[in-house]
């Protein structure tokens, strides 16, 4: 099919279709993980340890991905990991969405300080490398499902902050906005149901994606062992495990990177998706 | 012999509408042809089919070009392009936006001597030199360094105008080259552009939809309607005796500031909604008439 | 002059920016509930001993005064010293600053040839399956992170292939003395390229890993902007002159379409920089990112404010630069 400049653009549905297969797996993975695991994923068994996956040789078909140094199942400790990673990314991606939204909403439509202030801020948080303020972050909160899923909202709100900012100053100089306020209503009320709308297809796009950068953040925060705090298994912690017998049990680093892979690149290809099946020069 | 032979020319749309039918044209050596016709006519489709600068979705279905004497589609697409190169060249309509923004202006003047042609670069800016002064810009040497922006519409189009006799083409292609420019400039170029024309000998295709322009510069004129050739003819007989209807309501249509009430007759029939039914009145009328 | 009233804008801009992080920073850590002196000692500490020690840090004044008396320090060339390297946390950053100076500006240059040269490609062939299957690479690119980039290319030219290393910044085997942190630069600048190309085996797959996002960004935005000028009239004037395609393209879109790319490659070469603290963990690099998530681990404070103030610093420079190049290049900026 064509675009309105006539160039020629592939099936916007394949997109969507197979990220969101992928992501209807993972939710239905993590959903009934406990019924449809196959061992405990803390269980331990160092007789059956570094066994390889299914289809190598030396192989035992009650692991069917292999298991890591210390015998736990990998195929289990994945199905858990994705209960972690989804959970994850629905608070912290909606948090991050809700919080950064409203504060560039603020300083779009009202100006004046809160727009000072506001994005004083943003420049602020463009000094810091996300990854290292995210670290600081956990230090300072301790470990834990609510540190993480803070630091996420922290280290990435101005993502949604900017560019909601940008699309209300816009919306907000547009003429519907100011016969909205002519005709009475406060300036909240127009924010709200005047700008918000026109705003909405963008952020839906930024909200999935940013889904997919809290699952990295939280991999990347158990990669460096500063996730959660107990001993439920996350993907990045199985990667740390992985790297670190990485010649002996290639398996243990593969497979949850290989679902990291796929979780985040559905979730930006959805939003992808998403903000194409939006934007209105396409339809 | 012509040095362009336009013969049967067909240019179609990717999706098969068609932008000319059967169009053929000839360009003598030194002549100056005028190419008429309304906006959307496809006056500017030939100067583009014969220079090879086509637009991506519309292509050549029939016919032939020939300029001196080779057919151009026979050629490979190097040849093809060194030919046109070196033989032909283009006035663009749009000064403002037909020279590189980043570069100075001197090299764009000559940069086809260096590249294709291989020139050596002292010879090619002592020629851009020599070609600024031909088309009177003062401080030649100054404004070779200048960037498109820092100078005025006209100076640029003086400077296209310089661009396109570099090669000492056989063959020069006007796309409305006064169309853009303020109206008193307009006949300042016009001007330059006869005298250059005459001094060097080159034949010219001028398109344009402008019969006060016509009048001024050409020998003959082709007139196009709806993608064909509906008259071709030479400029005295044009203005004396029009043969075909389109020709007559052309020029009746030109405003004459001697009397400003009744001059403004519009053509009947508009390029897009006519192309059934108006070709069909006019090609009537052809038939009738008989071509010239 | 306008200019120079600019400058002196962006300077104060700037150096709120700076203050505001560290600001941040030094309160954010001050509220640390682990206590970085605990650690330090040995279990049957006193509380004595860590009190003493908390004086000797200056852990013991209010916020504001802490605060102040660094800053001072600060402007002074004077940061502190760390508690878990017990050396001046000046030498440390400064010691490890090159190496990952190093590896971003080796990133930024794979970023930059990946990208450009997709991007031109794609241009050439417009409309063809090639730019399609360039456009779904570059989609890919985009969609995954520096992090999960690493890892693969671990899996795939540490493991698999083996070509490349993965740990280290250099080979121990190798014995070479240098006389700066400048590995690189130095091996370059010495000729010695036996030297350049071990250290070259060992920062290409962290820095591949670092460019492959960048890269998709430059590719998507400079063949939109390549796409954009190919349809002006100057690049159908040229083409009636006999260039060819890829000669038109390089000699006059990529002139035009390069200005609006670079100021974007400015900002995203600020997160490539942020990337190198989660990279160079993964691949074992010795850079000032390694440093940071052990001097965070071990609430080493000093440590950490001294890294945070010098990659912020780092960023506002780079962005002071890209400005500084944007408006060098623009010929209508400069004779405005």
């Amino acid at each position: 099919m064509r675009d309105a400049r006539g160039q020629i653009r592939r099936l916007p549905g394949l997109r969507l279709w197979l990220s969101g297969g992928w992501l209807t797996l993972l939710v239905l993975a993590a959903l009934f993980a406990p019924l449809i695991s196959p061992h405990d994923p803390l269980a331990q068994d160092l007789f059956a340890g570094r066994l390889p996956p299914f289809f190598e040789e030396g192989a035992d078909q009650a692991y069917l991905l292999g298991t890591d140094s210390l015998g736990r199942d990998v195929l289990s400790r994945m199905l858990y990991g994705g209960r972690l990673a989804l959970i994850v990314a629905l608070v912290a991606g909606t948090l991050t969405c809700l919080i950064g939204a409203s504060l560039g909403l603020i300083a779009g439509f009202y100006r004046g300080w809160a727009d000072l202030v506001i994005s004083r801020f943003i420049d602020i948080w463009m000094a810091f490398p996300p990854v290292l303020f995210a670290i600081l972050l956990i230090a300072v909160l301790g470990t834990g499902l609510t540190s993480v899923i803070v630091a996420i909202v922290v280290i990435d709100w101005t993502r949604f902050a900017r560019v909601v900012r940008a699309e209300a100053m816009g919306q907000g100089a547009m003429d519907y906005v100011a016969s909205a306020q002519v005709a009475g209503r406060s300036r909240l009320g127009t924010a709200l149901t005047e700008i918000l709308p026109n705003v909405l297809p963008t952020i839906v796009a930024l909200l999935t994606l940013e889904m997919g950068i809290a699952v990295i953040v939280e991999a990347i925060l158990s990669f460096v062992n500063l996730s959660i705090s107990t001993d439920q298994p996350t993907w990045g912690g199985m990667i740390a495990e992985g790297r670190t017998s990485i010649y002996q049990a290639w398996w243990v680093l593969v497979f949850p990177l290989f679902a990291l892979f796929l979780t985040v690149l559905s979730f930006s290809q959805l939003g992808e998706g998403l903000k194409d099946h939006f934007d209105p020069v396409l339809r | 012999m012509s040095f362009l032979s336009i013969q049967d020319l067909d240019v179609s749309l990717s999706n098969g509408m068609p932008l000319l039918r059967r169009v053929s044209l000839d360009v003598a050596p030194g002549e100056v042809r005028a190419l008429v016709g309304e906006s959307g006519a496809g006056k500017s489709m030939i100067g583009k089919a014969v220079l090879g600068i086509l637009p991506r979705a519309a292509r050549l279905t029939g016919g032939a070009i020939l300029l001196d004497g080779e057919n151009l589609e026979s050629l490979s697409p190097k040849a093809r392009r060194q030919r046109i190169g070196a033989k032909a060249a283009l006035i663009p309509q749009d000064p403002l936006t037909a020279l590189n923004p980043s570069r100075r202006v001197g090299p764009q003047v000559t940069d086809r001597l260096v590249d294709i042609l291989g020139w050596k670069r002292q010879d090619a800016e002592k020629r851009a030199l020599e070609l600024l002064e031909e088309v009177h810009i003062q401080a030649p040497d100054r404004v070779m360094k200048a960037y498109p922006h820092e100078l005025s519409g006209g100076m640029r189009q003086r400077i296209l105008i310089a661009s396109a006799f570099a090669a000492e083409p056989k063959l020069i292609i006007a796309d409305e080259p006064t169309t853009a420019l303020d109206v008193t400039v307009q006949k300042q170029i016009l001007k330059l552009i006869r005298d250059m024309q005459q001094r060097h000998g080159t034949a010219l295709l001028f398109v344009t939809h402008d019969l006060g322009v016509v009048s001024k510069i050409a020998q003959t004129l082709t007139v196009l309607f709806a993608g064909k050739v509906v008259e071709a003819t030479d400029v005295g007989t044009f203005f004396a005796h029009p043969a075909h209807a389109y020709s007559r309501a052309l020029l009746a249509a030109t405003p004459k500031y001697t009397d400003p009430e009744t001059s403004l007759t519009p053509v009947p029939g508009s390029v897009i909604t006519a192309l059934e039914a108006e070709v069909a009145a006019f090609d009537a009328e052809l038939s009738g008439a008989g071509r010239q | 002059m306008p200019i120079v009233r600019a400058l002196i804008t962006r300077l104060i801009t700037t150096l709120i920016t700076l203050l505001g992080a560290a600001i941040i920073v030094f309160v954010v850590i001050r509220v640390v509930p682990g206590n970085p002196i605990a650690m330090m000692l040995p279990p049957g500490a006193t509380d004595a001993d860590i009190d003493r020690l908390k004086t000797l840090y200056g852990l013991d004044k209010s916020i504001l005064e802490q605060f102040l008396i660094w800053i001072g320090n600060v402007v002074q060339g004077d940061f502190g010293t760390s508690i878990t390297l017990r050396q001046p946390v000046y030498d440390q950053v400064i010691g490890r600053l090159p190496a990952t100076l190093e590896l971003s500006i080796m990133a930024l240059m794979i970023a930059v040839l990946l990208g450009g040269a997709a991007a031109l490609t794609a241009t050439l062939y417009r409309g063809s399956r090639v730019e399609g299957s360039i456009d779904v690479a570059g989609g890919i690119a985009l969609s995954l992170p520096d992090f999960l980039w690493g890892l693969a290319l671990i899996l795939l030219f540490g493991v698999l292939w083996p070509l490349f290393h993965i740990s280290g910044r250099i080979s121990p085997s190798l014995g070479f003395e240098f006389s700066s942190n400048f590995f690189l630069f130095e091996a370059i600048a010495r000729l010695r390229f036996d030297v350049v190309a071990d250290l070259m085996g060992h920062m290409l797959m962290p820095a591949l890993a670092l460019a492959i996002p960048l890269a998709a960004i430059i590719l998507q935005l400079l063949k939109q902007s390549l796409k954009e000028c190919m349809h002006d009239d100057y690049i159908t004037l040229a083409r009636t002159k006999g260039y060819s395609e890829s000669s038109i393209i390089l000699r006059d879109a990529l002139p035009n379409a390069i200005l609006p790319t670079l100021t974007l490659i400015g900002v995203q070469f600020t997160f490539l920089i942020g990337g190198t603290v989660i990279i160079e963990r993964l691949f074992s690099y010795e850079g000032l990112g390694n440093m940071a998530i052990d001097a965070v681990i071990n609430r080493d404070l000093p440590l950490i404010q001294g890294i945070v103030l010098v990659f912020a610093l780092l960023f506002t420079l780079v962005n002071l630069l890209v400005d500084m190049t944007y408006a060098a290049l623009n010929p209508r900026l400069r004779h405005a």
